[in-house]
């Protein structure tokens, strides 16, 4: 898959789980997500399944802290560094 | 000796965080001192029952054997390795379980105290082995995690991967200062805690009662509600100044202790109380128990909906920290009733449209105060059992 068709499906997948589609706007990629109320530890792990079922990557509910996560720059970097 | 309550234990403090103060500052390692003085210290905590003491160290054998086979099972690929792991968990909460049952029917059933705070250390440290997260744990640095005697009797409840981080990094003096001073603020706030406001709500809760009386149906409901309303602040400062004091001996020894307590009374819903009240067990429970869970229900399509998915973990979370509290009743409805409530604050959160306009407005807020300090006030009742047996004089 290409980088941009991933990013997209991520982003596409945040929205999805938080029903905001402000964060597929461009200018809101670095707004911390739980700050914003669009994430809390709920959604992030509902995230986190749906994360592993549609890009086969693991990630553990407590490996990473809040703070590498928290927006959707990051978490983009965090599941392509993975796959 | 207990802890943080006794003279003896704090004259103790005195060499033991002078010592400290003064490696630390030398910029020498402070962890082979600190795993020194909290075996001299637990060996004291116990000197009253060698059987419990013997019995914890039972308890410490049996992590370290399961730590190293867990790891063992995932670094091997160990077949039915899953399997086995479940086993090891099982082994780990064991003790407690058997304890938790044997004091409900023999209240002298032998355990030793810290047994729920090191099971909880221990379980993350197994979970996480599991998911690969902690691969350079030495005995030592497990041990020392363990045992660490300022938060050994009830917590804050800490976590291996920074613990072990903390101890391997060693502190400039610089930073060492920085923490000795957060350090010192904490216990001296604990401090006032435990010993003006804990003490001034202790003598209130005997006093206020005896003044209003319980004779008329007035008086009696007043008294319920001045006699929660003190047991709660009492709870606060009785536990908050516990755990602050600890965190600042912990901060001593160069460790970064979190903090267990944040205006707990100035939450605006009860989502928002749990992550100011008692914090390191909630978030032990919404990282152990409530993601796992919800985790395991998403994949296996347990339920339709998200929304069901929250409410069910949040009910299970919280029974279960009553139940880990004690198999009493009024434990077991306290931790029923916390979980109720979150699970109405998820629906109100996501399906009540008045809630989504409004709940940033400030009269919102004033107005979701109040109702959470009365439904928390109310489930401290519930614990302390005074809504099953109430005061009377």
């Amino acid at each position: 898959m290409a980088d941009q068709q991933v990013r997209d499906q991520i982003i596409d997948l945040v929205a999805e789980i938080s029903g905001e589609d402000e964060v597929k706007e461009p200018e809101n990629q670095d707004v911390d997500l739980f700050e914003a109320e669009v994430f809390d530890s709920f959604a992030a792990i509902q995230f986190l399944v749906e994360v592993k079922d549609r890009f086969g990557v693991s990630i553990a509910p407590t490996e990473l802290e809040r703070e590498e996560m928290n927006t959707v720059n990051k978490i983009v970097a965090r599941i392509t560094e993975r796959m | 000796m207990d802890f943080y309550t006794e003279p003896a234990f704090f004259m103790l403090l005195l060499p033991i965080v002078g010592i400290a103060v003064v490696l630390g500052l030398a910029q020498k390692p402070l962890a082979r001192y600190g795993f020194a003085v909290s075996v001299a210290m637990l060996v004291l905590l116990f000197s009253r029952s060698l059987a419990s003491l013997a019995f914890l160290g039972c308890y410490l054998l049996l992590s370290c054997l399961l730590m190293r086979w867990v790891r063992h099972l995932f670094a091997s690929k160990a077949p039915h390795a899953v399997g086995w792991y479940r086993v090891a968990l099982a082994l780990q909460i064991a003790p407690l379980a058997v304890y938790k049952v044997g004091v409900v029917f023999d209240p002298s059933f032998l355990g030793f105290l810290g047994i729920s705070y090191i099971t909880f250390k221990a379980v993350q440290v197994l979970i996480e082995t599991r998911d690969g997260l902690i691969e350079h744990l030495s005995v030592f640095e497990y041990l020392y995690f363990l045992i660490f005697f300022p938060t050994f009797t009830s917590g804050p409840i800490m976590r291996s991967r920074k613990f072990a981080a903390d101890i391997d990094k060693p502190l400039s003096r610089d930073a060492y200062l920085e923490r000795l001073y957060r350090g010192a603020g904490f216990f001296i706030l604990g401090a006032v805690y435990k010993f003006v406001f804990s003490a001034m709500t202790a003598w209130l809760m005997w006093f206020a009662p005896s003044v209003i009386g319980t004779s008329t149906a007035g008086s009696f409901v007043l008294t319920q509600v001045v006699y929660a309303l003190c047991y709660g602040l009492n709870l606060f400062f009785d536990f908050a100044g516990y755990s602050h004091m600890a965190v600042g001996v912990g901060m001593a020894l160069g460790i970064e202790v979190p903090r267990n307590f944040r205006a707990p009374f100035l939450a605006v819903s009860i989502k928002d109380f749990w992550n100011r009240w008692h914090i390191t067990l909630s978030w032990w429970l919404r990282d152990f128990v409530f993601m796992r869970f919800s985790a395991a229900a998403f994949e296996h399509r347990w339920f339709k909906s998200p929304v069901a998915v929250a409410c069910v973990g949040f009910i299970l979370n919280m029974t279960l920290m009553g139940a880990w509290h004690g198999l009493t009743i009024p434990y077991l409805v306290y931790g029923l009733f916390h979980g109720v409530l979150l699970a109405l604050c998820e629906l109100m959160e996501r399906k009540w449209g008045f809630y989504k306009r409004n709940h940033k407005k400030r009269w919102f807020k004033v107005c979701s105060w109040a109702v959470t300090m009365v439904a928390v006030f109310f489930s401290l009742a519930l614990f302390s059992g005074q809504v099953f047996n109430p005061v009377l004089v």
